[in-house]
């Protein structure tokens, strides 16, 4: 049995790298995949975020000029989607993903874009600066879960931080210097996606069978509900948070 | 530097001041943390054992460190941050002072060193009195409290080359480095520990900490030579809003700004006397990047 799966998923592998320039430049789903959509929504209105105050750093302050800055706690779209919840699929015990895309965590006008950055177990990332102000970029996970704090400064040009995780945890992440920066570095295992501005979301490349899938907001907590997903079809998920 | 007995008084007197609670991040038990007992060091020539260091640990370190190692002893609720920095939870194995990149144990010398020299500014006493043997047996004993140790090994020590000589230009190429790396946005133009971001500054698990103030007299925790120093600002001090610079300073740019920061500390110096003959300004926050 075990076998049969090392098998299946060496086969797979070599039938990924082998069509991997189709498969990227089509989506089309590799050995009959499906995914998992759907929509976060936020019951009642956006808790008001408070506006930041960026005066101590005239470059953050210049940068927000025409633009206030806000705390992203809680970012919601117009039709009540909120942005920034991290789904994946709880006690996953499939392949590590293969990586389609690179991962950037950007340090720009004193924000981080993404507010949080989903990724899988040993999944590598970057850390980048587009900023002419000093960061350090500071994430302070529990090292009892066998995830290390570093702490990297990030002045004007800096060369990208190429890290990963070893562990599933909600990392958080902030720059000592703008103490108003505050990220998530979100490690799982397996299929993920983060919701966008209007709370959709598409868990690519899940094999088909029974899952519970995990909704985690930073403030919000967590939910899970149960999907069946078919071969090369989309099972939907939806889900409504109470702000807290 | 201060004596142990005012260090004792100080923290006695910060005691009638005020009482915070600890943070407490005690995890582990007595009986996981005895499965390490058998912990070893090396130190040169010198083999620590953890078990050995058991008595040691209880007459001179419990007070402060605990019984756990999570830095939940009894005399910690008395040391007030910022200033003064809760003892260490060993638990964690977050070190400050390493020879080794951000994010990676420290070896068994630095552990050795930190014991051996303690720490200014901080409660944290100097432990030269002890023989070398105990002190190699009690960095063995700080390792045992950490898993950390059973499946990691420390980081490989970042390289120092060696020393230039000092002149007037490196001291300027010093204070651009100081300009470009921006250290003054926590220790402020003069290194007073005044910058835009020091009121804000927070260790790893919530709690105030200042940054350090080069002008005050007191020597930095991790050492006071030019070495030292190098290594301070290229491998961070870990738990705390003190960056690694590795990424970002070349090796002879590093050693401009060890005397440039020479310049500011209250101890008589070379850098110091030459600063004074080129009259140098501290850097302007306000001014675009390359004219600071
Ligand atoms: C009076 C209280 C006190 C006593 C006694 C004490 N320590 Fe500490 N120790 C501290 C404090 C406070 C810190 C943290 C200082 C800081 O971070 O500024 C510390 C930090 C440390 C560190 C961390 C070094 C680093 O690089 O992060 C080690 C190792 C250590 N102590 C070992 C010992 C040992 C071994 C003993 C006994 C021989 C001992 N301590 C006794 C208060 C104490
Ligand atoms: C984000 C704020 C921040 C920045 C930026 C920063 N520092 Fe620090 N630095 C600190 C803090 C906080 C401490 C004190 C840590 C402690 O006492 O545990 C410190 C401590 C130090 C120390 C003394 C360490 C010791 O052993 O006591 C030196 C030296 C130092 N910094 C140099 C620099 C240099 C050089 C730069 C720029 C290249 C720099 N720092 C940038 C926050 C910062």
């Amino acid at each position: 049995m075990r076998n049969r799966h090392n098998l299946a998923v060496v086969l797979s592998a070599v039938v990924l790298v082998g069509c991997a320039a189709l498969i990227l430049s089509q989506g089309v789903n590799a050995a009959g995949e499906g995914k998992i959509t759907g929509t976060v929504k936020l019951d009642g209105p956006a808790p008001h975020m408070k506006g930041i105050d960026m005066s101590k750093d005239p470059y953050c302050s210049k940068a927000h000029a025409s633009d206030p800055a806000h705390y992203e706690t809680y970012v919601a779209g117009a039709n009540g989607g909120l942005a920034n919840v991290v789904l994946y699929i709880d006690g996953w015990t499939g392949a590590a993903q293969a990586s389609n895309a690179v991962l950037v965590f950007d340090q720009r006008n004193c924000m981080y874009t993404p507010h949080v950055l989903a990724m899988d177990t040993g999944e590598s990332f970057k850390v980048q600066t587009s900023d002419q102000t000093a960061h350090n970029i500071h994430p302070n996970p529990n090292p009892m879960t066998g995830n290390i704090p570093w702490n990297q400064s990030q002045p004007p040009g800096s060369p990208p931080v190429e890290k990963s995780w070893k562990a599933t945890e909600f990392i958080p992440v902030k720059c000592n210097i703008h103490p108003w920066m505050n990220g998530w570095f979100a490690v799982v295992k397996g299929p993920y996606a983060t919701s966008d501005e209007n709370g959709n979301f598409t868990i690519n490349n899940v094999p088909p069978g029974n899952y519970t899938v995990t909704a985690w907001h930073e403030a919000a907590g967590t939910q899970t509900q149960k999907v069946t997903v078919a071969a090369g079809a989309a099972a939907s998920a939806n889900f409504t948070f109470k702000a807290k | 530097m201060r004596t142990r007995l005012e260090k004792w008084s100080l923290l006695l007197s910060a005691a009638a001041v005020f009482v915070l609670p600890t943070v407490s991040s005690a995890q582990l038990s007595t009986s996981d943390i005895d499965t390490r007992l058998g912990t070893e060091s090396h130190v040169g020539n010198i083999t620590g054992h953890a078990k050995d260091a058991k008595g040691d640990y209880r007459r001179y370190c419990v007070g402060c460190h605990g019984p756990l190692g999570d830095g939940n002893g009894e005399n910690a609720p008395y040391m007030q941050p910022p200033m003064y920095q809760q003892p260490r939870d060993f638990q964690l194995g977050i070190f400050k002072c390493r020879s080794t990149p951000t994010g990676t144990l420290p070896t068994d010398q630095d552990l050795y060193d930190a014991i051996t020299r303690g720490f200014d500014r901080s409660n944290m006493p100097q432990w030269n009195t002890l023989s070398k043997q105990q002190r190699a047996d009690l960095v063995a004993w700080v390792k045992h409290f950490s898993p950390r140790w059973v499946g990691e090994k420390p980081g490989t020590p970042i390289p120092i080359p060696p020393e230039p000589e000092v002149t007037a230009e490196r001291i300027k190429a010093g204070r651009d480095v100081f300009a470009r790396m921006q250290c003054w946005k926590c220790h402020g133009v003069q290194g007073m520990a005044n910058g835009p971001s020091a009121s804000t500054l927070q260790d790893d698990l919530g709690r105030p900490i200042a940054a350090f103030n080069f002008t005050d007299g007191t020597r930095p925790k991790c050492g006071d030579t030019d070495q030292d120093i190098y290594r301070i600002f290229m491998t961070g001090l870990d738990g705390t809003p003190m960056p690694s610079f590795a990424d970002n300073i070349k090796p002879d740019e590093a050693w401009d700004l060890v005397f440039y920061l020479r310049t500011f500390m209250s101890q008589k110096s070379k850098e110091k006397e030459m600063a004074k003959q080129l009259a140098l300004k501290p850097v302007d926050p306000n001014a675009p990047a390359g004219q600071q």
